[in-house]
């Protein structure tokens, strides 16, 4: 393996080029699973020529070059021809250089909002997202999510069926809120797959991480002016901030409290503060923002003792009325618990839990068991942290959970900010 | 995987063709807009800068330039993928320089950042 191996090159340049690619294509054939497959034979034929003929001096413009040709053909193939022909002409003209082309913009946002399109399933709009626009190959994505890659096939496959029939174009001022929301909710949703694996030996995977965060930065500079863009990101940088510090020498996870505050990512809390400030020049925070502005607080905190829990309690009772969710109230708990007292924590998540939600979520008696060992109420403490322990997927987490039970004793509260879900 | 791109080189005599800098810009945007480029400035000559060493158990500050033959240029920092993608946003940006100011030679070193 070298710099110059063309397998890889073809590989990276793939990655580099496919939303534009894929996107360029979507205006051409005006339907996104076609696009996807048109990339894809490039791609093919890039994989066959170029260990053969030596990399091309513009890769990228050779890509989009293949692509077109496979475009005409298949246009050729079809019943309306000449009709969809004339078009593409057009087209083709308008679109000469797509890579210097002002419209690219818009048909990468259009391919973004239409791959998270409210007819696709939320596991195939991940599974297509990070095919047509990150460019990973259907074996990268089934080993991130840790499934086959015959799911994933099938997962994209089902994503492009149910795009049939949608027009590729940006939606209205009205739908747009609803859709931009949509896709923001995919990008979350693969940071916390990597952030917070649900299941696996492994407490996180930051390829998915990485990921998410390019999809959030290529959304935020397609979309400048939407405050919840720049607030996702930056609850993505400051989050991913701490993935150095988030695991231990053999793996194991190190929770907030007792995290080296000098492994965090420096540039990455840098990032995220300034994301954060351009959320806040924007207007009034969403879900994503506060979450932003709660990790922020973490971020700014030198030591775990500095941390302002008062300001953390404030925000999340914003996000309680912004964004209610069972989830949102159990983070409230954590920061109640800190900014009063164990017994007023205990209080909130007691009250969550007689509604009955979050009755197989691990965290709800790993955080009832940190407020009752502060509370001096080490048997109950016990036998939640021994529940934890049962109901989690992840076996980092297990043994965590497990040595909490085992160990009871005075500590601070095991949270590590927002995100699961 | 972040990697951090060290650019060294003999400049012709001269400042910049305006081109270049332009088509730097534009790449450096299209970088930026992927998601890629995290962070990237030129630099001055070691004529502003200072060296500080240690040799024998000394330490020793000295006011540069520094005697080298190629100053170091600039540096770009990106998240990628893998090794073969930060090389190829460097050879796009090695070959702005060799087609848009004649006579250039440089070296860009890209160097994995230890990192996660």
């Amino acid at each position: 393996m070298t710099a110059t191996d063309p397998r890889r090159v073809v590989e990276a340049v793939y990655r580099i080029e496919s939303a534009r690619l894929v996107a360029g294509l979507a205006r051409i054939v005006r339907d996104v699973g076609l696009a996807e497959e048109l990339a894809q034979d490039a791609l093919v034929v890039a994989l066959e020529r170029w260990p053969v003929d030596g990399v091309p001096e513009q890769p990228g413009a050779w890509l989009m070059a293949t692509a077109k040709h496979r475009a005409v053909d298949v246009l050729r193939r079809q019943e309306n021809y000449r009709r969809k022909l004339a078009l593409f002409t057009r087209e083709a003209e308008a679109t000469d250089e797509l890579a210097v082309d002002d419209h690219i913009g818009d048909d990468l946002l259009r391919l973004i909002l239409t791959a998270c399109h409210p007819s696709i399933t939320p596991e195939s709009q991940v599974a297509l997202v990070l095919r047509t626009i990150g460019g990973l190959s259907t074996d990268q994505i089934a080993r991130a999510f840790l499934t086959t890659e015959a799911t994933v096939s099938q997962r994209v496959l089902r994503a492009k069926k149910a795009l049939t029939g949608v027009r590729f174009e940006l939606p209205g001022p009205d739908e747009l809120p609803g859709r931009l929301a949509a896709a923001l909710g995919t990008i979350y949703l693969i940071f916390n797959e990597g952030y917070a694996a649900t299941a696996g030996d492994d407490w996180s995977r930051p390829q998915l991480c990485e990921e998410a965060l390019r999809l959030g930065r290529i959304l935020a500079g397609l979309l400048p002016g939407e405050a919840e863009v720049h607030g996702l990101v930056a609850l993505m940088e400051l989050q991913a901030s701490r993935i150095p510090a988030r695991t231990g020498p053999s793996g194991e996870p190190v929770l907030l409290p007792d995290q080296d505050r000098r492994r965090w990512d420096r540039l990455l809390v840098r990032r995220g503060l300034a994301a954060l400030d351009r959320a806040s020049a924007l207007g009034t925070f969403g879900p994503y923002g506060l979450q932003a502005a709660i990790a922020a607080c973490h971020a700014r905190a030198r030591t775990a003792g500095e941390t302002d829990w008062g300001r953390i309690a404030a925000l999340y009772r914003v996000l309680a009325h912004v964004a209610p969710s069972p989830v949102v109230e159990l983070n409230r708990a954590v920061a109640v618990g800190q900014a009063e007292s164990p017994a007023a924590g205990l209080a909130v998540v007691d009250a969550l839990a007689a509604t009955g939600a979050l009755a197989r979520y691990p965290h709800l008696p790993a955080v009832r068991g940190d407020l009752l060992e502060r509370l001096g109420r080490r048997d109950e403490a016990r036998s939640e942290f021994a529940r934890a322990a049962a109901l989690t997927r992840n076996e980092r987490e297990r043994q965590l959970f497990e040595t909490r039970a085992n160990s009871v004793a005075g500590r601070p509260a095991p949270w590590d900010g927002p995100g699961r879900e | 995987m972040r990697y951090l791109v060290l650019l060294e080189a003999t400049n012709p005599a001269g400042p910049p063709p305006p081109d270049l800098m332009a088509a730097i810009m534009k790449l450096g945007e299209e970088a930026t807009a992927a998601g890629t480029l995290l962070d990237t400035a030129g630099l001055l000559p070691s004529a502003a800068g200072a060296k500080i060493t240690v040799t024998g158990g000394e330490l020793a500050a000295t006011d540069g330039p520094f005697a080298e033959t190629k100053e170091m240029i600039s540096y770009a920092l990106y998240e990628v993928g893998s090794r073969e993608e930060a090389v190829e946003w460097t050879n796009r940006f090695m070959r702005l320089h060799r087609d848009l100011w004649e006579g250039w030679e440089g070296e860009a070193r890209v160097l994995q950042v230890m990192t996660f």
